[in-house]
């Protein structure tokens, strides 16, 4: 018994060390995105910086413009102020870019955004979390062809789209001895030169954004909650018959 | 053939139906009686009896939603991703269908583990259902063919990659294994090819041979009659009417029964569909939601968890622990010619052969036998019922000792499977190496461990406190 009981323990601690050992891939760690994929305020100015922004480049192959209707939008406030790339409202994102340029560009084909938000959630947080983080940490490295360098990917392909909004930025790290090795700790921004938002303003807009992404990826979300508390409820009381049914049986097994 | 049997002009409209049938399809009523009203289930059957019926159960919602699930996806490489989100998006409810459909893959594993723990617990493998047993390894081998190849069909990065590798382990055998790869892929990486006809077996071939072995499994049980937690036979102790004096009607009892226990199960299994459908990547892996891109390689390739112990027992097998084995093997040889009571002649066969496996073992990759590790921890299953030298089948009167023995078993198996999902490292190395070791050691030596230890007296009668 006692044998069993260091067996067992050792494999635990072997466990705990094995998760240890499971360090996260490059890049810092993520923030909180604020995910409120119910705010339609929030959601409807994500959708406005996707088409004015992202859209350029990258596509959202498998979302339809009137699916926006589910954020509160109609038909008519899609296609006056959203519609850039076609013509019908039943289409669906397409890029204004052509890929092959897209490929000559930057070096990569720019990924399809319908579910990055669901694609990118790991061991470090919601697929959100990463987006919220990665939209946040560009800043200027005349290293890189685009001029951009970004904390949460390391020597990505894309440049600072948004650099406008954000003005330019600089990663301050503080090097440090650690088990004889010098460690860079990131510890603050330098603001290069300022955006036409402030931060906070900057940081909500991202917020927004993220928060359409995180809908984008899956837009029947909200209707599966709603739908599942009423399953749930329904289940509830049919679990409470069918054990009371069971009871009323059983009772004539002696 | 039965009689035919008259019915009197007065009576109801309902019995004259009835009669009507009865008369022209005796058949559904005689097997309605032999199945249900009049199949004599052990009256003491615990919570532990209910993961059949909910693989039953599962097994209906996999095949209703996957009738659905079929009239909108493409099996083709250039539309398969996007037909799945065509149905996550634009297909009324089909988010829901498709939801129910992937977490149905993993409830199955689920229930099936469980349904499969309860047999060890209870030594329900055991004579006279041995065969009860075997087909139900058949069906769990022909599920893990499904689950594979159905897991290919959303053709994400995940997909890809994870059958990328597994096709790839069956080249590691020797002279057939390139060739044998090929046939499967029908091409010389994964492509459309593979995908055809990993749909034609998902939604075709093996769903047919799962249902055939289904049936077989529940007539042989239906043949030789339920185990139960006393493990005793309850046809031993017949009333004067010939009914087991402790077996009660399959119907209403244990209907109305599993109607609870499945509406219990419904609510965990509708609690994950409508609130955390990826159960924080495990039901549904966040790289699969990137397209399959045959030019990268994702960084760590994890099967889906229910084949992570089974994965581990591949990885645990290095050119190192080869040394291990085949140390095994030579002991077990030697083992048997010292110990067992055999001619002279059968001795030297053992010991030829223990000698060929080593040089075939020195000979051939590690590669190979990590891939025969993984097969072995299945197959292995199909001997539990000649492995189990106990005189008693439950574990309720084994000696207490061999509780543990399972409960590290059971351990074992979660931290097999725990360490298959994490990217290799060397304290996981180790740890599944052991894992491995104990796994078929569990197995292979039960013969000798099953009999030591003094077991409890088994009573007549099961043991069952009314409701």
């Amino acid at each position: 018994m006692k044998n069993i009981k260091h067996l067992a323990l050792g494999l635990v601690m072997a466990l705990g060390l094995a998760t240890g050992a499971q360090a996260s891939t490059g890049g810092i760690a993520w923030d909180k995105a604020p995910g409120k994929t119910t705010d339609m305020a929030s959601l409807q100015n994500g959708a406005k910086i996707f088409v004015n922004y992202c859209l350029n480049c990258h596509s959202a192959a498998f979302m339809r413009y009137n699916r926006l209707t589910d954020i509160g939008l109609t038909e008519k406030q899609i296609k006056d102020n959203l519609l850039f790339t076609t013509e019908k409202v039943g289409e669906t994102m397409k890029a204004a870019i052509d890929p092959k340029q897209a490929k000559e560009w930057f070096g990569a084909n720019p990924p399809d955004l319908t579910v990055i938000a669901r694609s990118r959630a790991g061991a470090g947080g919601t697929g959100a979390d990463y987006l919220y983080t990665y939209m946040r940490t560009f800043y200027r490295d005349d290293a890189k062809a685009t001029g951009w360098n970004n904390l949460a990917f390391p020597n990505v392909a894309m440049p600072h789209v948004l650099w406008q909004l954000q003005g330019e930025r600089k990663p301050v790290f503080e090097e440090k001895e650690e088990h004889g090795h010098a460690v860079k700790t990131f510890k603050g921004w330098e603001q290069l030169s300022a955006g036409t938002m402030t931060p906070l303003q900057y940081d909500q807009t991202v917020g927004d954004l993220v928060n359409y992404l995180q809908w984008m990826g899956e837009p029947a979300q909200n209707t599966r909650v709603r739908v599942g508390v009423w399953v749930l409820l329904f289940l509830g009381l049919f679990t409470f018959l069918t054990w009371r049914l069971n009871a009323a049986y059983w009772k004539d097994i002696k | 053939m039965a009689e035919f049997k008259e019915i009197s002009p007065n009576a109801s409209a309902g019995a004259k139906l009835t009669n009507w049938f009865e008369n022209r399809f005796p058949t559904a009523f005689y097997e309605y009686k032999k199945h249900m009203s009049e199949y004599y289930a052990p009256k003491n059957f615990n919570f532990w009896y209910v993961f059949g019926a909910l693989a039953m159960l599962v097994l209906v919602i996999q095949i209703v939603t996957g009738i659905f699930l079929v009239m909108h996806y493409k099996p083709d490489a250039a539309l398969a991703f996007g037909s799945v989100e065509y149905i996550m998006r634009d297909v009324p409810w089909g988010w829901l269908i498709r939801y129910m459909h992937s977490t149905g893959a993993s409830a199955f594993f689920v229930v099936v583990y469980l349904h499969m723990f309860r047999g060890l617990m209870y030594g329900s493998y055991r004579k006279p259902r041995e065969l009860v047993w075997l087909f139900g390894c058949a069906i769990f081998l022909a599920l893990m063919a499904e689950a594979f190849m159905g897991y290919l069909l959303p053709w994400g990065q995940m997909s890809y990659w994870g059958a990328q590798v597994i096709v790839n382990l069956f080249s590691a055998i020797p002279f057939i294994g390139p060739d044998l790869a090929l046939l499967i892929r029908g091409d010389f990486v994964v492509g459309d090819a593979t995908l055809n006809r990993f749909f034609s077996f998902h939604v075709i071939a093996v769903p047919l041979v799962l249902l055939g072995l289904v049936v077989a499994h529940l007539l042989a049980l239906h043949d030789v009659g339920s185990n139960n937690p006393d493990g005793i036979e309850i046809k031993d102790n017949k009333g004067p009417d010939g009914i087991p004096l402790d077996g009660i009607p399959f119907h209403p009892y244990y209907t109305v029964h599993d109607i609870f226990m499945v509406s219990v199960f419904l609510m965990v299994f509708s609690a994950i569909i409508f609130f955390a459908p990826e159960v924080g990547g495990y039901f549904l892996e966040y790289n699969n939601f990137i397209p399959a891109d045959p030019f990268q390689t994702p960084l760590h390739i994890a099967p889906v968890w229910y084949f992570t112990p089974f994965y581990s027992m591949l990885r645990a097998v290095t050119s190192e622990m080869m040394y291990a084995l085949i140390a095994c093997v030579l002991g077990g040889a030697l083992l048997g010619v010292l110990k067992g009571k055999m001619s002279t002649l059968f001795k030297g066969i053992i010991l030829a052969g223990a000698v060929v496996v080593v040089a075939m073992m020195l000979s051939i990759d590690a590669k190979f036998w990590g891939v025969v590790a993984m097969g072995g921890g299945v197959v292995i299953l199909f001997f539990l019922p000649w492995l189990d030298n106990s005189p008693v089948k439950s574990i309720r009167y084994r000696p207490d000792w061999h509780k543990y023995m399972l409960a590290v078993f059971v351990i074992d198996f979660l931290v097999l499977g725990y360490l298959g999902m994490l990217p290799p490292s060397d304290i996981g190395g180790r740890v599944s190496q052991l894992g491995t070791l104990f796994y078929f050691g569990f197995f292979l030596l039960m013969p000798w461990w099953s009999t030591l230890g003094a077991s409890k007296p088994v009573p007549d009668r099961v043991t069952f406190a009314a409701h």
